[in-house]
């Protein structure tokens, strides 16, 4: 799927298989190059194999099958202590019997450093993360986003240049978790580390990310950058699994000039943009993100199909209006416009004709 | 726009903090809504829950103090509880006061007659074995001698004084006569020690349901009487009262009367009353309480001469506190040293191999105490399974059989395997809340194996160390049952002793000491561990 098997690549998973009882595969058929200092995150829903792979990549799990490349050279048979690979955990494992300051100074001391380049060492990390105060507090003292910060600066100070990360802000709250996305994309980026980054929350995906890989049933789904995930979702797993989306069912019954028309199951006919349908009578899920929908007849083109809709709902969230919408006998038709002063707040029962541009309605497999 | 006078997070009207500032404003306590304090309204409010709480553990706590707390209380009274000498002989105890046993003397012939005087009641209420019994504990034979003494003291030559007095006047042998005499008031000041011995006879006659003025009155109040008569022959002339004649009568004459030495009737008995050791033993016992039976526990008894160490021959406590104490601590070690492993792996394999593993752990418990003991007899003694292989492999020979039970060793093997679930279960539980990930940390931090074990996964297993090595050593400190069985002489605890001053010697005054001793230990030791380790740093889960 990634083309780029290129000399530059700085992680690669080629032909990698993983089972853990001999007759399910939990990983399968893994193939994917990291670029140095990129930032990839993995990402999926629970079981989809996506820890395996960073546990494999971290030397906690051994491959099945297929190769694992560091820098160019096989890791399998590597054990994790001497891959040189930070590690970010989900419940940040800091060791609770020694200070932060200890904390931070084992990969070091491991490494027979020097007391006074340990220090060193030490106060950088920590002034880094901003917790130059707190080298003598137990992790117990410490609240969730300042055990994150010092998990990160762990994995960091042994100047790693490639850190795996696990779900690392799962067990924080909502504001500090965007807050710490920021802070550790801006570290990752001003020390130029590789960054394997492990989540099941698409929005933390997309914010941080150079390029994403979906998850699925052990395989990646899709590999690309943010906008293009959300913008061009290959399947109808990623359209669903990254942002919202609205799906309708139905056959294509026309392809000609890279369009196709689809005949939605209640006979209206649409205009979409065929993504994996091959054939006209193909069944397909046709995708149209939310915001996309137009109910302004003066936006939408002059040629463009329309559908009937009925308002079923109208939810007030502040930045923006939800409503919810029957449209082509399915009532979960959800919209999404911004709340703006010429912006009109729908009605329950009210009827309306609903469009979008032709180039947002993607046409997916069934 | 804005208020200037206020702040700028200042605001005014009704807001949540306005209101705790006002709260704060107002003087004095915080009042509830119908003007109580607050406090006091509170600790209403919660009084009823905690009658409720009491109440449900009111049955515990009942039991508890039953079974448990009185027990204990009881047990330390006993250590130092001494009254039967005291409660026995009391006009002894009183007239040995002055008596100095550095004078290498018996004591004189007033201590004789208070004696003489507490043993007729003692015996006549058979608690002068008792006696013997106890002081027996620390001085050898005077058991028998207190025995030998009752069976002689009812026939003493003291009659010759009573004669004496009925020759003199036919109105001393009735009752009648003495019955009026004790009831003048103040006749304990002019007659000290007969109306003493007439308290006694009272009881005497009492206790065999007959009554004062029928009974013939016995030689040993005559004594009292004729004893009196000689030393206050000024306060008896003056006396005035019923039978008053009688009395100066009597005083005129006693100065002519042969007198009967108490003191050689008692030698008569036995020589060993001339002894000065015996009566220093009855004067160091004398008070209500003792520290005889904690010397007694360390080795040391309680002489006349003041403390001094035990014969040599005798000296066993302090070797079986220490023998207990090291054994203890063997046991402990080896439960940490199997045990740490087995939980390790109870808590880091697969749930279904580890609930097999369990299961393994806690069959133990399902088998008899006393099942599992013998099987160690079984399996240890000289012609048993263990020597069996060994001299067929060769490699013992037939004749050189080794010895692995009645002794420390084998006391340390069996009770290692019947308190090695005590150890396993702490650590398990311990064990089984340290998550994977901090030992998967230290490796990716580059830490090896051995590395991560022990800087990472080591420290946090110590508390389940210590909640295990507490419960194992103090059950071990006070096990009894395998010592008992496998321990032979050299294997034995300080609670085999306990146990037999309990059930054969009956010195239970001992038994307690010992007792006390080893709950103190026990405390103590709790103590320090709190100083180094920290109570709060042991975990059970």
């Amino acid at each position: 799927m990634v083309s780029d098997a290129a000399n530059g690549a700085f992680v690669e998973f080629d032909r990698v298989q993983k089972s853990y009882d001999g007759e399910t595969l939990v990983v399968k058929d893994l193939n994917l190059s990291i670029g140095k200092g990129e930032f990839l995150t993995m990402l999926g829903p629970s079981g989809s194999g996506k820890t395996t792979c960073l546990m494999m990549l971290a030397g906690f799990e051994t491959a099945t099958h297929g190769e694992i490349r560091l820098g160019g050279q096989e890791i399998n048979n590597i054990p994790p202590h001497k891959r040189g690979i930070g590690m970010v955990f989900q419940n940040y494992a800091l060791f609770p019997h020694m200070t932060v300051a200890e904390n931070l100074a084992f990969p070091l001391e491991v490494r027979k450093m020097g007391k006074s380049e340990r220090e060193e060492k030490v106060k950088r990390a920590l002034d880094m993360v901003q917790m130059g105060s707190f080298g003598g507090r137990r992790p117990a003292q410490l609240s969730g986003g300042q055990q994150q910060r010092i998990a990160l600066a762990r994995a960091l100070v042994f100047e790693a240049e490639l850190v795996l990360m696990d779900e690392p802000l799962g067990a924080l709250d909502k504001q500090l978790r965007e807050h710490m996305q920021f802070e550790i994309k801006h570290i990752a980026d001003n020390l130029g580390i590789t960054v394997v980054y492990v989540t099941h929350d698409q929005t933390e995906a997309l914010t941080m990310s150079d390029r994403v890989a979906v998850f699925n049933d052990g395989r990646i789904q899709q590999l690309d950058p943010p906008d293009v995930l959300y913008e061009e979702p290959q399947n109808s797993f990623v359209a669903q699994f990254i942002g919202e989306n609205n799906t309708l069912s139905g056959k294509v019954t026309k392809m000609e000039n890279g369009r196709a028309e689809v005949t939605l199951d209640d006979g209206e006919v649409i205009d979409t943009v065929p993504v994996n349908v091959n054939a006209v009578g193909d069944k397909t899920l046709v995708s149209i993100r939310p915001e996309r929908v137009e109910f302004n007849k003066d936006r939408l083109a002059p040629d463009a199909h329309t559908l009937k809709a009925e308002v079923l709902e109208f939810v007030y969230m502040g930045d923006i209006y939800r409503t919810r919408l029957r449209v082509a006998g399915k009532d979960d038709f959800i919209v999404k416009t911004r709340n703006a002063p010429d912006q009109r707040r729908l009605q329950a029962g009210e009827m309306l004709e609903i469009g979008w541009r032709p180039q947002d309605c993607r046409a997916l497999d069934a | 726009m804005t208020d200037a006078t206020a702040g700028p997070d200042v605001k005014t009207g009704p807001t949540p903090d306005n209101a705790i500032r006002e709260a704060e404003a107002a003087s004095g306590p915080v009042l509830a809504a119908d003007g109580t304090p607050l406090k006091r309204s509170l600790q209403r409010a919660l009084r009823r829950e905690k009658m409720r709480a009491l109440m449900l553990i009111s049955p515990l706590l009942i039991f508890i103090l039953v079974t448990f707390i009185a027990p204990i209380a009881d047990m330390l009274f006993r250590s130092v509880e001494n009254q039967s000498v005291s409660e026995t002989l009391p006009r002894t105890v009183v007239a040995l006061k002055d008596w100095d046993y550095n004078s290498g003397e018996a004591p004189d012939e007033d201590v004789f007659a208070a004696f003489y005087v507490d043993m007729i009641e003692a015996e006549e209420f058979k608690i002068h074995t008792r006696l013997g019994t106890r002081l027996n504990y620390e001085h050898t034979g005077i058991s028998s001698l207190f025995r030998q003494t009752g069976r002689a003291v009812g026939r003493f030559d003291t009659d010759e004084y009573t004669d004496a007095f009925v020759d003199l006047n036919e109105a001393w042998e009735d009752p009648v006569t003495w019955l009026n005499l004790m009831q003048v008031s103040g006749i304990e000041d002019v007659l000290p020690e007969t109306a003493s011995a007439w308290q006694s006879w009272s009881r005497i006659v009492e206790e065999n349901n007959d009554v004062l003025a029928e009974e013939e009155p016995e030689d040993f109040l005559y004594t009292t009487l004729y004893r009196d008569l000689m030393a206050n022959g000024d306060a008896v002339a003056s006396f005035e009262g019923d039978e008053a004649a009688l009395l100066q009568e009597a005083a005129a004459a006693v100065g002519e009367w042969e007198p009967v030495s108490l003191k050689e009737q008692f030698l008569d008995i036995d020589e060993d009353w001339a002894d000065p050791e015996i009566w220093g033993t009855i004067q160091a016992f004398s008070p209500n309480y003792t520290p005889g039976y904690f010397l007694n526990s360390v080795d040391l008894q309680m002489t006349a001469d003041g403390i001094s160490a035990q014969p040599e021959n005798q000296r066993i406590y302090l070797l079986l506190f220490k023998r207990t104490l090291f054994m203890s601590l063997m046991i402990m070690g080896s439960c940490i040293l199997l045990g740490y492993p087995v939980a390790y792996l109870l808590s880091n394999l697969p749930m279904r191999v580890s609930n097999v593993l369990m299961i393994l752990v806690l069959l133990p418990f399902w088998t008899s105490l006393l099942v599992r003991t013998s099987a160690w007899k079984v399996l240890l003694q000289q012609q048993g399974v263990i020597n069996d292989i060994l001299v067929w492999l060769g490699i013992v020979a037939d004749s050189n059989r080794l010895v692995m039970i009645n002794n420390q060793f084998g006391t340390i093997v069996a009770m290692t395997h019947i308190l090695l679930p005590f150890m396993i279960l702490p650590l398990y539980s311990v064990m089984k809340t340290i998550p994977p990930s901090y030992v998967r940390a230290a490796k990716s931090l580059g830490a090896t194996n051995w590395t991560a074990f022990w800087r990472v996964y080591f420290p946090q297993s110590v508390p389940g160390i210590g909640a295990g090595s507490i419960l194992v050593f103090i059950l071990a400190i006070g096990y009894y049952i395998t010592p008992e069985l496998v321990g032979g002489t050299t294997g034995t605890f300080i609670s085999n002793r306990i146990a037999y001053h309990i059930s054969s010697s009956l010195n239970w005054g001992l038994a307690a000491a010992l007792g006390t001793i080893l709950l103190a230990v026990v405390l103590v030791l709790y103590w320090v561990y709190d100083k180094i380790v920290g109570i709060d740093n042991v975990s059970l889960g």
